[in-house]
């Protein structure tokens, strides 16, 4: 048995930060230096008034790695807040695929059936291709896509993971 | 444009002066000339011209170290840039306060490949606090306060502005340094009051305690070295240091068991692995510290004090983690530890101390003084023997035996007296910071421990020593290898000297004539006193080279991978001195 010190887990991580040039750089930078990994990342800004973005970062490692990079990244002068939703508590995690399909017949019938019991929407159609969009955890895209593969997938275009706590839970603004 | 306004270099040299800055290390070119032209103008800031700019941020890193004020440095774009990109990793290494003005091509240019343009802000990102590009004039006082806070605040570290040239001549408001606010940055001074009470705790109960302090203590200032040694008095716990905390608590007080770690004492090492409650105070637990970390100090409580979060548990996983600086939570520490009127179990701690006399007893840094050739640790000792009546001697080091030589016999009884490159182990840093520690104490005794190899990196800062008249004395302890390198091929490569030897060296006396300073050598072990007292005599920059045992190695040593009960003793010692697979992979 792996000791608990050793098992590496998966950590939603959401990183207020001064959106000034060269942020996204210290962050990318941090990871790639200390070897960290990224699974997923996300950055837009949020707050125009006060001139802040939120990263939104799924990473894994070790409870003394994922330590680590949350007092790494707490330590870069732009950045005013890190939250480990993952162990914060409750939090909901959304992403976005665009999934492109090409077919005729009865695969193309079958990936149109399949995308509505997925809920995904067609936003473009040709005589012999879609593209879905598809919108839940990662979990769900993963499944929607892998059921795709036989069907005829071609291209997948991904966000990565948007995360905001549940309730009335205001993520770190300090 | 109202009249008041000022242009960016003008509005650099005011922000300055405003911080308090009297000295800047520089080195010009084309980028940087309208701030050399404003240099001209005035004279509130003295620019003292390097050789090279990696010089300038050595110098401006001596000159932090011995004053606990900000460094600072002033460097053309591109070459000038990327030039003083080892001392920057240096100073964030050895958490040195730096502020590095970097002259940039115009803003429309950058991009372009213009010439003698460098991602400066790119390429230094990785080895400073945090950087600035500079692209508005009209923030760049701001800038430049916020970049002397960071740069001091905290865990101290270097800060770089990436001027543009086209800034610097764009006009704009001043504004001075307002008590600065950051938005996001805003490390913590006070320690958790709830978590030091129980750090007091942990430590009256603790039978085979042992405080190990480093370079934070020194960073948090005089006070903070004062702090600590009172607590180790009143405490009567044993004390050890780091490389980059020597001098925290002065070297003659009976609790300090010498420096812990790969060529710290016997006793420092067998204390850190038997104790059975560690207080870190201001150390990172690097590895030279550590040995192997699945060994080390097996059975203790750890607590560990350090301004920066990211410190506690990196490398060991500690039981109990304050974050606040050193001097405000000893002062806490202290008055609750009186209050409590806590004291140690004395019986425990007879015993405890019996143990470490007992280690000591090993003189574990002991070597052949009936030698008849010079034995480098014994130039050390009378360096230190023949300078100690004086009242401010600063050392420098460069890098290699040499540096742990001075480390293991030259005494500090006072903290910042020291200057030495730990974190990075950069050759060639210290001649310049002498240069930086001289700029700062005209008076003192300003000595560079040196190796033949270190001196020849930055050899060329012999010739600012000259224009300024700094009496710099720099000590070569000649073995004409690269000591450090030789040691380790000895004892991990069969003894096959791969390009260690150093062919070809210079004739130091005359090298040093050639610069216009004066040359001495000692080449037998009864001239060696009179060489010591003619360079401490001279008031001008001196080179001695000193030929001493060349094939002489640095002991005691925790070999890589190895634990701190594991230490190789040298001649004479027939323990086991082979090492793992592990370990070999090991720097
Ligand atoms: C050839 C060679 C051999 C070496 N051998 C040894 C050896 O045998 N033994 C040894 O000890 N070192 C040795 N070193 C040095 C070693 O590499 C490290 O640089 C050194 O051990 C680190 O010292 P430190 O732990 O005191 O930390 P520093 O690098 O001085 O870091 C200071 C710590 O204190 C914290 N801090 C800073 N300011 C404050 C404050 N105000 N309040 C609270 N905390 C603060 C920082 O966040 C940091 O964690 C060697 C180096 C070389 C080049
Ligand atoms: C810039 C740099 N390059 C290489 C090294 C690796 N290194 C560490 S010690 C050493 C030899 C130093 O020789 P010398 O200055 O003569 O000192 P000694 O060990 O002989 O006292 C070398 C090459 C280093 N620390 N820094
Ligand atoms: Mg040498």
């Amino acid at each position: 048995m792996t000791p608990i010190a050793e098992i590496e887990n998966a950590h939603t991580m959401s990183v207020l930060v001064d959106n000034e040039p060269g942020v996204l750089a210290r962050v990318i930078g941090l990871f790639s230096g200390r070897g960290y990994n990224i699974e997923s990342l996300t950055v837009a800004e949020v707050n125009m008034e006060d001139n802040l973005s939120r990263i939104t970062i799924v990473t894994s490692g070790t409870p003394m790695v994922i330590e680590q990079i949350k007092a790494q990244l707490e330590r870069l002068v732009p950045v005013h807040g890190v939250n480990d939703l993952t162990v914060e508590g409750p939090h909901v995690e959304r992403e976005l695929a665009l999934v492109k399909v090409r077919g005729s017949g009865e695969k193309r019938v079958e990936s149109l059936r399949i995308a509505d019991i997925f809920r995904a929407r067609t936003v473009d159609s040709t005589n012999d291709s879609f593209v879905f969009e598809i919108v839940g955890d990662t979990g769900k895209l993963d499944a929607f896509i892998e059921l795709m593969v036989p069907l005829g997938l071609i291209d997948v275009s991904r966000t990565g993971v948007a995360a905001i706590a549940r309730g009335t839970t205001v993520l770190d603004h300090d | 444009m109202s009249k008041n306004q000022l242009s960016g270099s003008q509005i650099l040299l005011k922000a300055l002066s405003d911080q308090g800055v009297d000295v800047v290390f520089g080195y010009p070119g084309g980028a940087v000339l309208p701030i050399y032209d404003e240099l001209f103008k005035q004279n509130k800031i003295r620019h003292i011209l390097v050789r090279q700019e990696g010089g300038a941020v050595h110098a401006a890193e001596g000159y932090a170290r011995s004053t606990g004020k900000v460094g600072v440095v002033l460097v053309t774009s591109g070459p000038g840039a990327t030039n003083a990109v080892t001392g920057l990793l240096d100073a964030m290494m050895d958490s040195v306060p730096l502020v590095c003005i970097c002259g940039q091509v115009p803003t429309h240019l950058i991009g372009n490949d213009a010439f003698q343009e460098a991602d400066t802000t790119g390429i230094t990102r990785p080895c400073t606090k945090h950087n600035y590009l500079a692209k508005d004039v009209d923030q760049l006082a701001r800038q430049i306060h916020e970049a002397f806070h960071v740069a001091k605040s905290g865990r101290p570290g270097p800060v770089v502005i990436d001027l543009p040239k086209d800034v610097m001549m764009a006009q704009a408001d001043y504004l001075p340094p307002a008590k600065v606010k950051h938005k996001s940055y805003n490390p913590p001074v006070k320690g958790d009051l709830g978590k030091i009470r129980e750090a007091v705790k942990i430590m009256a109960a603790a039978k085979k305690p042992l405080i190990y302090a480093g370079g934070g203590v020194i960073n948090s200032g005089t006070a903070a070295s004062q702090l600590l040694t009172q607590l180790v008095q009143t405490t009567d716990f044993p004390c050890t240091l780091t490389l980059m905390g020597l001098g925290a608590l002065p070297a003659s007080d009976k609790h300090f068991l010498g420096m812990v770690g790969m060529h710290g004492t016997y006793e420092s090492n067998m204390a850190m692995h038997d104790c059975d409650v560690m207080v870190c105070i201001g150390a990172r637990f690097d590895d030279r510290v550590t040995g192997r970390i699945d060994a080390f100090a097996p059975n203790s409580t750890k607590i560990h004090i350090d301004i920066d979060p990211s410190s506690i548990n990196k490398n060991v996983r500690v039981d109990l983690g304050i974050v606040g600086d050193v001097g405000h939570v000893l002062e806490d520490m202290i008055k609750l530890w009186k209050s409590g009127q806590n004291r140690a179990d004395e019986k425990a701690m007879k015993s405890w101390w019996k143990t470490i006399d007992k280690w000591r007893e090993r003189k574990s840094l002991s070597y052949d003084r009936e030698a008849s050739i010079i034995k480098p640790q014994y130039a050390i000792e009378r360096l230190y023997e023949l300078t100690k009546k004086r009242d401010e001697v600063y050392i420098t080091t460069e890098v290699g035996q040499h540096q742990m030589w001075a480390a293991q016999h030259f005494h500090f009884d006072r903290p910042s007296r020291w200057m030495t490159s730990g974190g990075l182990g950069t050759m060639g840093y210290g001649l310049p910071s002498a240069m930086g520690v001289q700029i700062a104490h005209p008076k003192a005794l300003v000595v560079d421990i040196a190796g033949e190899a270190s001196i020849l990196m930055n050899i060329q800062e012999m010739s600012t020593l000259v224009q300024y008249n700094l009496p710099v004395k720099v000590f070569i302890l000649n073995n004409q290898y690269m000591g450090m390198v030789r040691q380790w091929q000895e004892l991990l490569h069969g003894g096959r000297y791969s390009e260690s030897y150093m062919e070809a060296l210079p004739d130091f006396v005359k090298l040093a004539e050639a610069f216009g300073g004066v040359g001495l050598r000692a080449t037998k072990k009864e001239h060696l006193d009179d060489v010591i007292n003619e360079m401490v005599a001279c008031d001008r920059p001196v080179i001695v080279d000193i030929a001493v045992d060349p094939k002489e190695n640095c002991y005691p040593m925790i070999p890589s991978g190895a634990a701190h009960n594991e230490m190789i003793f040298g001649p004479g010692d027939d323990a086991d001195t082979s090492v793992s697979d592990e370990g070999m992979v090991l720097v």
